[in-house]
């Protein structure tokens, strides 16, 4: 017996959509023939929007190509085919079968022009009920910013069809917008809380002038506060924004900064050409990539784990070769190893430029596009998530080799006293050598990450490697710990002055406020946060 | 012991130096054997050499390595530049009282920092003073907390990009990235005429003489003595109670007010000032030419000076790209082979050759000592027997 029943019910239902889209179809064929009469066009059309069938679409374009017939009390379209279709979809046909163009009778049916703005809005209007639901969404949205509030009874009836969550969201978002010019004070008081509480961005135009024009005490008293909500809301976004942008630099510093710590502590080496050891990592990747272009195009996206140990691997090499072939010859002359690894850096650079040409880039695997979306319209991207992990990691991995490992221990030991060291059996050349690959490896896997969020130019190193030496100057180079902290403070407070400065050249301020922070903060301490305990008078500013 | 005063005893290299510019090389010009164009590219290098003596005397005599001499250069030539370009603005492209490229950035009233450069003494004593207030100031905040060696090198280079950053922008009103260009005239003289180019080599040559004079004096003096120890040991002359940091902040002021002038006399021989040539590159090209020269002579500064920017002139209009990378190569070659310059490269074979002479006198010394010891024990041996 139940089971009757719903057999019943649903089969009503199957004839009451049936009849009622038929319905539709002959009501829009009953409104259509009136397009054709000047006098009832605007009406007609007014109906047509109102009814809120897709159906009317076809029609409606037609008449605003000009491609709307109206023959013998029909209206026939006029196809790109070249063939003219009845509005059941039929062609017309003559007695043969073969279509037919009567020479008379056959009028175009004429668009007033005062209709043209009805006839828009009504098009538009229609997408509302397209079957695809980005439309859906779209046509909301533009609709909510059209400011008519003739549209609302139009949207509220497609939120009242509508089932897809994220397209019912935009649409009472479109209402309520139109609610604000809504001239009776409640209906605005509905809109003006509904934004409240939502803190939508979106709105915050019209909120404020709202303000400005509002007259109703209730009303206005709701719109400032409204408004105080979503500013506070953009406040607090656009601050975790700049954080996490803060902490991304600082995690690319970071990682280059390491390398640069690790050689100048060691071996009172300041490497100039660190930069460019960056910029190799970049174009090691980016070979990579028109490698497995090239060879395996259907895994391009792996090319970034080759890339990863690849660049390592191939920086640390170069680093070596240089060590043995030119810096070991300057052993306690950080000057001048100063001079030659800047020309070493040149020769580099211009050479990369000469042979990769000034931009290249390299697309980031599939995998890294898009982001993570934290609040309301901000986005971390997993690209600079991956940087920053990568940057822990790294970091993890650089405490375990130097403070858990023979390696490691080898390597302080000669830091700390050489001679003695050289005496206990260590040899410091091999030390030496390992210790530059390795700092220059490090910088090498930066500038392969790097080569995710930028291009892929010879100007790269130039870029990063100023800060990578306020890092180390700052950071001190006794412990790892004050690397992390200098890259750390000098990265956060690059991105978090940046905002607060006034003016397209923020980013150049800040940069020019940071140094003169860190040369202020070299007041108090002269060899960085945490200097390398020596017991020699001379200081360790070497 | 009489001790002959140190201006005295540099009053003869001087006087070579000054035959040399003053007399030598104008008379080449006048008899056409040096073109008047040549001789404006001459007089480019000289005030080059102007900033390379500074260079040597803070970085070869007192082992202070600055990155960011081209700072100072560029401020005394911004300096020089904005009296030049007021000297021309009303003739310019526009026939207004202010700049062109204010024009273009619709800037009406000439700015503040402009309005003093409308005279010539301004200008002079600006390029002069500017540098070296910065340059005080730079040294009284490292070296009176002893930031020395690598990290001031570092912070001077950061400086000096910092200091790139800000000209690039046109908030400054000096011109932003393309910078002061388009003199006219220098004191009432028209640049394009050959006669003037010819009056500002022999002001520069003469300053340059000066210079080289002041230099050679200060090096010779007590005053050298104590750079010349604070290079070698720093620690040990603090102790002794000598205020080390004062010495430096003067001899790095003294370095900038000649930078500064190399700067004001550069720009109406060339002709245009931009930020491209205060930025870092620029300041380790000078260190490049003192490494090249000689550091520890301030002949050898002025020679590599001379010499690489002549190199570059020839090399840039040949070989475009190559030309970094034979400057790199160069830094490293310098420093690797010649670390007493070219200036000191008799110095070096000569050492090399007496190396391999007391090698071989070693040799021979050390055979006749031994036969001389076997001698003696077989006479012991005969005398014990």
């Amino acid at each position: 017996m139940r089971q009757m029943s719903l057999v019943l019910l649903l089969w009503s239902l199957i004839i009451a959509t049936v009849y009622t889209a038929q319905a539709d179809s002959t009501a829009v064929a009953t409104y259509a023939k009136d397009l054709a009469t000047p006098a009832k066009q605007r009406q007609t059309l007014e109906q047509l929007r109102d009814l809120g069938d897709p159906g009317v679409r076809s029609i409606l374009l037609a008449l605003k190509e000009g491609a709307l017939y109206h023959w013998q009390d029909k209206l026939f379209i006029f196809t790109s085919d070249g063939v003219f279709v009845g509005l059941d979809g039929n062609p017309l046909l003559d007695n043969a079968g073969q279509p037919l163009f009567p020479e008379t009778g056959m009028d175009a049916v004429p668009l007033a022009q005062d209709n043209m703005p009805l006839l828009q809005q009504t098009l538009d209007v229609i997408e509302l009920f397209a079957p695809n639901p980005a439309t859906r969404k779209s046509t909301a949205l533009r609709l909510g910013n059209l400011q008519q509030v003739d549209l609302m009874p139009m949207l509220e009836k497609a939120h009242a069809r509508e089932t897809e969550s994220a397209v019912q969201a935009t649409l009472v978002e479109a209402i309520n917008k139109l609610r604000l010019l809504s001239p009776d004070p409640v209906v605005r008081l509905q809109g003006v809380r509904y934004f409240g509480t939502t803190r939508a961005e979106a709105a915050l135009g019209q909120l404020k002038g709202l303000q400005q024009t509002e007259l109703d005490p209730q009303v206005r008293e709701a719109v400032a506060n409204a408004v105080q909500k979503i500013e506070a809301f953009l406040q607090l976004r656009n601050s975790v924004g700049y954080v996490f942008n803060g902490l991304s630099l600082a995690s690319v510093l970071l990682l280059m900064s390491l390398g640069l710590a690790i050689t100048f502590g060691l071996m009172g080496i300041i490497n100039m050409a660190h930069g460019e050891m960056l910029m190799l990592g970049s174009y090691t990747a980016y070979v990579l990539q028109e490698f497995f272009l090239n060879t395996f195009p259907s895994y391009l996206d792996y090319y970034f784990i080759v890339a990863l140990p690849l660049s390592v691997v191939v920086v640390g090499c170069v680093g070596m070769l240089m060590e043995r072939g030119i810096l070991r010859f300057l052993y306690g002359r950080p000057l001048e190893s100063l001079l030659v690894t800047w020309g070493i850096g040149m020769v580099l650079q211009q050479g990369a430029r000469l042979y990769f040409g000034d931009q290249t880039s390299v697309s980031p695997p599939t995998w890294f596009r898009g982001g993570w979306e934290v609040m309301a319209g901000l986005i971390f991207p997993y690209s600079r998530i991956f940087i920053i992990v990568l940057s822990l990691v790294s970091l993890a991995a650089m405490y375990l080799l130097l403070y858990r490992s023979p390696v490691g221990l080898k390597i302080r030991s000669v830091m700390q006293n050489r001679d003695m060291a050289t005496c206990m059996g260590i040899s410091a050349r091999t030390v030496d050598a390992l210790t530059f690959a390795l700092g220059t490896a490090l910088a090498g896997l930066a500038g392969c990450a790097i080569s995710l969020i930028g291009t892929v130019d010879p100007e790269v190193g130039k870029t990063y490697i100023v800060d990578s030496f306020m890092v180390v100057v700052l950071g001190g180079v006794g412990k790892l710990f004050g690397t992390v902290l200098a890259s750390f403070g000098i990265g956060m407070s690059n991105k978090i002055l940046e905002p607060l400065i006034p003016g397209t050249a923020a980013a150049v301020y800040a940069k020019v406020a940071i140094l003169a922070l860190v040369i202020f903060f070299l007041q108090r301490k002269p060899t960085g946060l945490f200097p390398a305990k020596e017991r020699t008078a001379a200081g360790m500013v070497r | 012991m009489k001790h002959t005063p140190a201006w005295k005893l540099a009053l003869v290299p001087t006087a070579i130096l000054a035959v040399i510019l003053l007399i030598v090389v104008p008379l080449l010009n006048a008899l056409g054997f040096v073109s008047g164009y040549h001789l404006n590219l001459f007089g480019k290098y000289l005030a080059l050499a102007i900033l390379a003596l500074g260079m040597g005397l803070i970085w070869g005599y007192c082992g202070i390595l600055s990155l960011g001499q081209a700072i100072f250069f560029g401020l005394g030539g911004y300096a020089m530049g904005m009296y030049l370009m007021l000297e021309a603005s009303g003739k310019g492209v526009y026939g207004e009282a202010i700049p062109d490229f204010m024009v273009w950035n619709r800037v009406t009233t000439l700015p503040l920092h402009w309005v003093p450069f409308r005279s010539f003494p301004v200008a002079v004593v600006a390029c002069l003073i500017v540098p070296t207030l910065v340059a005080t100031l730079i040294g009284w905040l490292t070296f009176r907390r002893r930031v020395g060696g690598t990290y001031f090198a570092i912070l001077t280079q950061a400086a000096a990009f910092a200091t790139w950053l800000l000209f690039n922008r046109n908030e400054l009103s000096l011109g932003g990235t393309n910078g002061l260009t388009d003199f006219k005239t220098f004191l009432g003289f028209s640049l394009s005429e050959p006669g003037t180019m010819r009056g500002l080599y022999l002001l520069t040559a003469l300053l340059l003489v000066g210079s080289f004079f002041l230099c050679r004096w200060l090096v010779g003096s007590k005053m050298g003595l104590v750079l010349t120890a604070i290079r070698d040991e720093e620690q040990r002359l603090r102790f002794l109670g000598y205020p080390v940091a004062h010495y430096k902040i003067f001899i790095f002021a003294v370095a900038a007010a000649l930078a500064g002038l190399a700067g004001a006399l550069y720009v109406p021989q060339v002709g245009i000032i931009t930020p491209n040539q205060i930025g870092v590159l620029p300041s380790l090209e000078i260190v490049v030419w003192v490494a090249t020269g000689g550091r520890h002579s301030l002949i050898g500064a002025i020679i590599g000076a001379v010499g690489i920017n002549a190199a570059r002139s020839v090399l840039t209009a040949h070989f475009p790209e190559w030309w970094l990378i034979i400057l790199g190569s160069l830094f490293v070659g310098v420093v690797l082979f010649l670390p007493y310059g070219i200036v000191g490269l008799p110095w070096q074979c000569w050492q090399a050759w007496q190396r391999l002479h007391s090698r071989r006198g070693h040799r021979k010394r050390a055979a006749e000592a031994q036969r001389l010891g076997e001698l003696e024990g077989s006479v012991m041996e005969s005398k014990t027997v």
